[in-house]
């Protein structure tokens, strides 16, 4: 509860943690694969691991109903704009999950057609190391974004500042 | 990113960009500045230019129709599909639709310019390159040990085949003798992985058919062979195992008994497949007659694998141009002959018997001996002597820092993957890196060959034409 | 193909061509010929006609300080007998042109598109060369070997640490 320091007060913490609570657990994320980890993310919600013990089940095609957008291997220089697209067409709120080592950093291929990591188009709240990362990863990744929806705002401003 | 990409790095001729041809678009083509992602730009200001024009390029452009010979011979006279549309079409009527490149059944990032008359398919145009990784350059930065671990992520449904051709093709330019065992744990792990592909297939084409559940069946039975994989080599995907000299590691202990548990499991689960899909009304009127592709048609476009085999021609290139010792083993190539959707979905199904056949010979005749070459070139001195000898501590360091030297040449290695034939072109200048490395993806001839597939077809039948070709996005731009 | 001992893969890149024969004597029964740009559509042509009608591969090499500097390199494969044929086709730098294969084997178009990418080879009478992997505005050919890999220097420990 709000503390003295704290000025929401009780009914805005509390709803804050309610709303909080629904967003982590109808999380939609927009299907977009691109490479090796998207056949590890389709894992992730297939039978074996099973993906909607989390609520997350429903990869929507179409970025307008999603939430979520794991950014599921390399992104070409071709595909920046495209990500970025489907990026600015979610709705509000919105989070990005940067699966795997190339749409990190470029992972293995530092050459001229990657994107050397994908938070260079996108804001990326949570990076999943690995080439490519198994579905626990993937998995232990999005309990870390649940967590961190939980124990952030409902708001979140200042995601589009310029870096130096 | 390189501010200046063009460094002369030879005493050559100065570096020339001729200006593409004017191919219609009518766009000027003068040479921009290398652009640089390094600044976000604020969601809902105004966008850079490069982002704003990147979507409707001039080569994604549906060209006027008389300017696409190609296509107009394919629409013409080869394609055989049942829809019989009418030749007098009054352009207003025509739209053209856009699939992808981010799109649920493109199986990754492929973009598909279709021209809609009604709901009748009257050209196609596949799209590609957004997934263009840039791996033949970098392939020619990585000494020829660490090229596997390239090309496995290529056609990444199937790596060991592309460590496979790749290790082939560098040891026929080293002439380096690979041992039985390491031979016969190559087409055990090949074939593994044949299944675990065509398994993904079942499941991510009859999702696109509709029969979701399949998603769910596919995976399951992929898990098993993931697993199996994950023990040998240590990673579930892009594994880096068959390497150059043999492979990196022997199998595991006990390892015959998860074979034989896989070769019990799995069949289990692609018998309820055939429960499921092989009499069922609603697939059969979804596959069979669709997506028709003749033999001719296969030859003229490149393609290969089950599809050619569908269409009739028995062509497998286990049989034709054995590697790996796979003569040794029995095994039947089973050929359809319609051609269609439904041939090359059931020609698949028999295809993993077949693997499973290969495999229980593999386990019955699993060779003793080492798993690699014992060959100085490519192999590092055992571990026991690294202790006792300079020398083989020096070469220890060598082969691991410079890698080996390949002698110069060029050579040709295809095996079969589980889409078709997987090439690998290496030309080598004597040195520890390739000088070129080209892949023949048979995705990427797969892709080309679409329109053939989809032309005068309807538009709900792409879905299914695509899907049964079995394209990886990662084997098509690489 | 696997086994058979490849003559003409002694020759290193660093050397120039040797000369090739004329049209008429290309043997296609070789696994590998050597061809000029000038007989390239001829020896294609025959060889389909010759029974290699399945069209498997075609790529560019850049070999950079030799003369011609471009090879075309060209797969058939005959179904019939069976056989492969790899028609290498030198190609001068400077401004690097090829007659396009496209009217024999319609296969080769997508081939042809990348090789024009990503070396920058042009194939004359393709009906519809443009870029295929790369972004349409992209500036230079990257498997050139001129061209820079292109890599950003990989900053392992002391990076600036955003606030």
């Amino acid at each position: 509860m709000a503390g003295p320091t704290q000025p929401p007060g009780f009914l805005l913490s509390t709803l804050e943690k309610g709303v909080n609570w629904a967003r982590t657990r109808s999380m939609w994320p927009a299907s977009f694969g691109l490479a090796c980890c998207a056949i590890e993310m389709m894992a992730t919600g297939a039978a074996h691991n099973d993906l909607a013990r989390f609520g997350m089940e429903v990869f929507r095609a179409s970025p307008r109903q999603a939430d979520l957008m794991i950014v599921a291997g390399r992104v070409s220089q071709k595909m920046a704009p495209v990500l970025r697209q489907v990026y600015d067409q979610m709705s509000e709120p919105k989070w990005v999950i940067s699966m795997g080592a190339c749409a990190s950093t470029g992972g293995m291929f530092n050459n001229y057609a990657l994107v050397q990591g994908v938070d260079q188009v996108v804001p990326v709240d949570i990076y999943v190391p690995g080439c490519p990362p198994g579905p626990q990863s993937l998995m232990h990744g999005i309990l870390t974004l649940q967590e961190k929806i939980m124990n952030g705002e409902i708001r979140r401003e200042g995601v589009f500042t310029k870096t130096a | 990113m390189s501010d200046t990409p063009n460094i002369v790095t030879g005493d050559t001729e100065a570096p020339t960009i001729e200006p593409p041809p004017d191919h219609g678009s009518g766009e000027s083509q003068a040479p921009e500045q290398r652009r640089t992602l390094h600044e976000l730009w604020l969601s809902g200001t105004e966008e850079p230019d490069w982002v704003r024009g990147a979507t409707d390029e001039g080569a994604q452009e549906l060209l006027p129709e008389r300017a696409e010979p190609a296509l107009a011979t394919q629409r013409g006279t080869l394609v055989s599909d049942d829809y019989e549309v009418d030749d007098e079409i009054d352009d207003d009527e025509r739209q053209i639709i856009n699939m992808g490149p981010q799109h649920p059944s493109t199986h990754g990032v492929l973009r598909l310019q279709i021209e809609l008359e009604g709901e009748t398919v009257r050209r196609v145009k596949p799209i590609i390159g957004y997934l263009h990784t840039g791996m033949e350059k970098t392939g020619e930065t990585l000494t020829w040990m660490q090229g596997p671990t390239n090309v496995t992520r290529m056609d990444y449904l199937s790596p060991f085949f592309n460590e496979l051709a790749y290790s082939l093709a560098v040891e026929e330019l080293l002439d380096v003798a690979i041992p039985p065992r390491a031979q016969a744990i190559r087409i055990l792990m090949t074939e593994l992985n044949r299944i675990s592909s065509h398994l993904l297939f079942l499941a991510t084409f009859g999702m696109d058919i509709g029969a979701v559940s399949m998603m769910i069946y596919g995976w399951r039975e992929r898990e098993l062979l993931l697993q199996f994989f994950e023990k040998t080599t240590g990673l579930r995907m892009n594994h880096n195992y068959i390497r150059p000299g043999g492979v990196a590691a022997d199998l595991p202990d006990g390892w015959e008994d998860d074979v034989e548990d896989l070769m019990v499991k799995v069949p289990q689960g692609v018998s309820e497949y055939v429960e499921l899909l092989n009499e069922n009304p609603i697939f059969i009127d979804r596959t069979q007659g669709i997506g028709v592709i003749t033999p001719e048609e296969c030859m003229a476009y490149g393609v290969t694998g089950p599809t050619l085999r569908a269409a009739g021609v028995d062509w497998d290139l286990r049989k034709i141009e054995p590697y790996s010792g796979i003569e040794q083993y029995d095994f039947d190539v089973p050929v359809r002959k319609h051609g269609d959707v439904y041939d090359r979905y059931l020609l698949r199904l028999e295809e993993i018997d077949q693997s499973f056949r290969i495999v229980d010979q593999v386990l019955q005749t699993m060779p003793a001996g080492d798993y690699r070459s014992d060959d100085r070139k490519v192999t590092p001195p055992p571990r026991k002597r690294i202790d006792e000898s300079m020398e083989a501590l020096i070469h220890h360091f060598k082969i691991f820092t410079e890698g080996f030297k390949v002698p110069a040449g060029e050579t040709y290695q295809a095996v079969e993957s589980p889409r078709g034939e997987l090439g690998v072109y290496i030309v080598s200048d004597g040195g520890a890196k390739p000088w070129r490395l080209h892949v023949r993806a048979p995705s990427f001839a797969h892709v080309q060959a679409l329109p053939v597939l989809m032309t005068d077809s309807l538009v709900a039948d792409t879905i299914a034409s695509l899907a049964s070709i079995d394209p990886v996005l990662g084997d098509v731009d690489r | 193909m696997t086994d058979e001992a490849n003559p003409s893969s002694d020759e290193t890149p660093q050397e120039a061509s040797p000369d090739t024969a004329p049209a008429a004597t290309v043997d296609l029964g070789a696994e590998v010929i050597e061809i000029s740009a000038d007989e390239y559509l001829d020896v294609v042509a025959r060889a389909r006609a010759a029974g290699f009608e399945s069209f498997v591969d075609l790529c560019g090499v850049d070999y950079l300080r030799r003369r011609p500097r471009y090879e075309v390199v060209v797969n058939l494969l005959s179904y019939e007998s069976k056989q492969r044929i790899r028609i290498r086709v030198g190609v001068e730098g400077g401004d690097p042109r090829l007659a396009s294969i496209t009217s024999i084997f319609p296969g080769a178009n997508f081939y042809e598109r990348e090789t024009y990418d990503l070396f920058g080879i042009v194939f004359e009478g393709h009906p519809d060369l443009t870029r295929i992997l790369l972004p349409d505005d992209w500036d230079g050919h990257p498997l050139r070997k001129d061209y820079a890999v292109g890599s950003v220097p990989v900053q392992f420990k002391g990076a600036h640490q955003a606030s």
